[in-house]
């Protein structure tokens, strides 16, 4: 890798700045300053606008880099770690895009505080919020500094952190002046970007096989130094039973946690009706199944053109078997082809972590100033002073991103990634599924659904193998490792669950009829939606 | 916002959910009444004032806001127990659970026994069907079809069995909602 690939890799990235800078300044031009346009991007976004931009904050660099070079170093497992993500749009679909938008204002908590006293649900569900959104933008700004490391060939750690920094003090540019109208325009973007370049690698891998699959995956099969094993599951998570148990748990997380993501809840605001909700869902599936389908070929394309030994010696982990192929299919090391064709690659990356990136913060600034500063401080608070909040708010966490990130640099935190799905599943969906299918669940239940499932999903973590007492874990060190899996899906979902019915059964409470009603009727009609 | 406009100005000698409205506004007088047709929140605001003020609101034939004499606040809340009672309402969710539930278990029966299998039975997922493809492949791309297949027949019974039946609710819904409320919807 010469140094005038990265030279044009970070002009190519400068114009996505550029452009989604100007942007930024032309959409917060006529900004009002008010809750609905901050949060909700003024709710006149168009179903296929909001497909691209859920898309957009959907596909992370973990999709692009990471998926690929999983199939590329392992083959099948790489596919059903993808089939999750995907199969997840399901569960949102059927049970969350219309009805949510019919239910709620910003956020969650909105849908839940409705029919339960207001003051602790919003305390609960702001804070796992919170929590889930911190633990997904540690991973995505570790991630960016890796990836500078490795796409600009540059490993000195200075150059780590100022990625980390550059990035983290664009996103808060965006987020605090722009709003969510701002935000999603760069996920529009990024979203064309990302399915331009992968649509560009995956023609000209299927040309390279002359269209013929079977060929790609033989070769790939044989170039990987599997043989057939290649293409079937076991290479990555077929060893121990406990090893086999992680990756279901992992799948359970995957399903079940995209419908309790903050930032693609809130996504379903920005458009006018549920109707314009469900559209703006089936657009979405639509596009990241393709894209799904297109990293798969190009995962094994990696394998078959570069090869799975040249992916892994470049890097462990394989995050950089696209660039690596792009440089491939452009013609090698050295040629024109090979060099545009890599630059556009780490442009794309780039700008994927920087969306996303800046998705995850305005969530979490929403949650923050609407939820919690709104209930702690002053229960009436104006709607422009909790604008001001959600902007001050919007650079606090990114500061703590910044730090957490910086901190994190060196330590192994792909576990991040899951254990967000993970949480979202146990503490967001439990209660978000109970408030609007059950009548008789109680302010008591709302609590407990929220907690029993953020506390025994943050404690199996710390006390897992990623945390401590193995090789590759953040404390090597130490050993207080009593919880055998990666991920905590498999327990704490259920407990999630199991905490909402106790706490409602055992609460004194008598649920309010009148306001189940309400929520019943509003999220199947849309009657005094906002 | 259209129809119930356009349900106020006939005066209300059509539609049942206008009887009530009607009734609001010979009770109200005169002194807004050229400014009612033309800002429909600004007259639900004022049906909504004349509405406290009257003692007895004719039944709707659709789901009807009982009227009691506790204040508005407590007739907003019976207006959605109403509806949800009503035969309308119930038919519009049952279409939804008799599509969502089964298609529900149906994709994450599929999901958690294609993840199970994958990991626990390698031996059966790697046989051979056709060329380099085996079982894992055609099962991993057809959890992808179902998914786009599934999609595809919830946005079409969602389109066709659901959004009519819902839209009327909503505008039923919101008018009886405004009148009991007072306007803050």
């Amino acid at each position: 890798m010469t140094l005038h690939h990265q030279t044009l890799a970070l002009l190519l990235f400068s114009a996505f700045v550029a452009v989604t800078l100007g942007i930024t300044t032309w959409v917060s031009r006529k900004r009002h300053g008010s809750a609905e346009e901050f949060y909700a991007g003024g709710r006149l976004f168009s179903p296929l606008e909001n497909g691209l931009a859920i898309a957009g904050d959907y596909m992370s660099a973990a999709s692009f880099l990471g998926v690929t070079g999983l199939i590329a170093l392992f083959g099948y497992d790489g596919l059903l770690y993808v089939v999750g993500f995907l199969v997840a749009w399901l569960v949102v679909l059927f049970v969350v895009a219309e009805l949510v938008r019919n239910c709620g204002r910003f956020t969650l908590a909105d849908v839940i505080a409705a029919r339960m006293t207001e003051r602790p649900v919003r305390i609960a569900a702001g804070t796992s919020s919170v929590t889930v959104s911190v633990l997904y933008l540690v991973a995505q700004m570790v991630g960016a500094g890796s990836l500078v490391a490795l796409l600009l060939g540059r490993t000195g750690g200075a150059a780590q952190a100022w990625t980390v920094i550059g990035v983290g003090a664009l996103m808060v540019i965006y987020v605090s002046l722009g709003g969510m109208r701002a935000t999603t325009w760069i996920q529009i973007v990024k979203a064309v970007l990302l399915m331009g370049g992968t649509v560009t690698l995956t023609v000209l891998v299927l040309l390279r096989f002359h269209g013929d699959v079977d060929q790609l995956l033989l070769t790939a099969a044989e170039r990987s130094g599997h043989g057939k094993a290649f293409l079937a599951p076991g290479l990555k998570y077929g060893g121990s039973w406990s090893a086999r148990l992680d990756f279901i748990s992992l799948g359970l997380a995957l399903v079940l946690g995209t419908a309790g993501l903050p930032h693609i809840l809130s996504r379903f605001y920005t458009v006018p009706t549920a109707r314009a909700a469900r559209r703006s869902t089936v657009w979405s599936i639509a596009l990241i199944g393709g894209f799904y389908l297109m990293a798969i070929v190009l995962g094994f394309g990696a394998a078959a053109v570069v090869g799975t030994d040249t992916v892994r010696a470049s890097n462990e982990s394989g995050n950089t078997a696209v660039p690596l192929l792009a440089l491939d299919l452009g013609g090698g090391v050295g040629s024109t082809g090979g060099t545009v064709l890599f630059a556009v690659v780490a442009a794309v990356a780039f700008a994927t972590i920087l969306a996303v990136v800046a998705g995850i913060t305005l969530a979490s600034s929403a949650s923050v100033a609407h939820d919690l500063y709104a209930t702690l401080r002053r229960p009436h608070a104006r709607q422009r002073g909790e604008v001001a909040v959600a902007r001050t708010a919007a650079v606090g966490i990114g500061v703590l991103a910044i730090a957490l990130g910086l901190l994190a640099r060196d330590l192994n935190v792909a576990f991040l990634v899951g254990l967000a799905f993970a949480v979202a599943a146990s503490a967001n969906l439990p209660v978000l599924l109970y408030s609007l299918f059950w009548g008789g669940f109680t302010t008591r239940g709302a609590v407990w659904a929220v907690y029993g499932g953020l506390v025994p999903a943050l404690v199996l973590v710390a006390l897992s193998p990623v945390v401590s007492g193995s090789p590759g874990a953040l404390f090597p060190d130490v050993d207080f490792q009593y919880f055998p899996l990666q991920n905590p899906g498999i327990v704490s979902i259920p407990l999630g669950f199991l905490a909402g019915w106790l706490g409602t059964v055992t609460s004194d409470e008598v649920p309010d009829e009148g306001r189940y009603a309400e929520t019943e009727v509003r999220s199947l009609t849309g009657a005094g939606a906002v | 916002m259209q129809s119930s406009n356009g349900r106020h100005r006939d005066g209300g000698d059509g539609s049942e959910s206008s009887a009530e409205r009607h009734s609001d506004q010979g009770e109200y007088g005169t002194t807004s009444g050229e400014v009612r047709y033309e800002d429909p929140w600004y007259d639900a605001l004022a049906s909504g004032w004349g509405d406290v003020e009257s003692a007895g609101t004719p039944a709707p034939a659709v789901p009807a806001a009982r009227t009691e004499p506790e204040g508005p606040a407590l007739r907003a809340r019976d207006v959605y127990l109403e509806v949800q009672r009503s035969a309308a309402f119930q038919e519009v969710r049952a279409r939804y659970r008799r599509f969502v539930v089964p298609g529900a278990v149906v994709f994450l029966t599929w999901y958690v026994a294609y993840v199970v299998a994958a990991t626990t039975a390698p031996g059966l997922m790697a046989r051979p069907v056709a060329g380099a493809v085996n079982v894992a492949m055609v099962a991993g791309l057809g959890q992808f079809l179902t998914t786009f297949v599934l999609t595809w027949a919830y946005a079409r019974h969602a389109r066709l069995r659901r959004d009519r039946a819902a839209l009327d609710l909503r505008w039923d819904t919101q008018e009886l909602a405004r009148g009991a409320r007072g306007g803050v919807l």
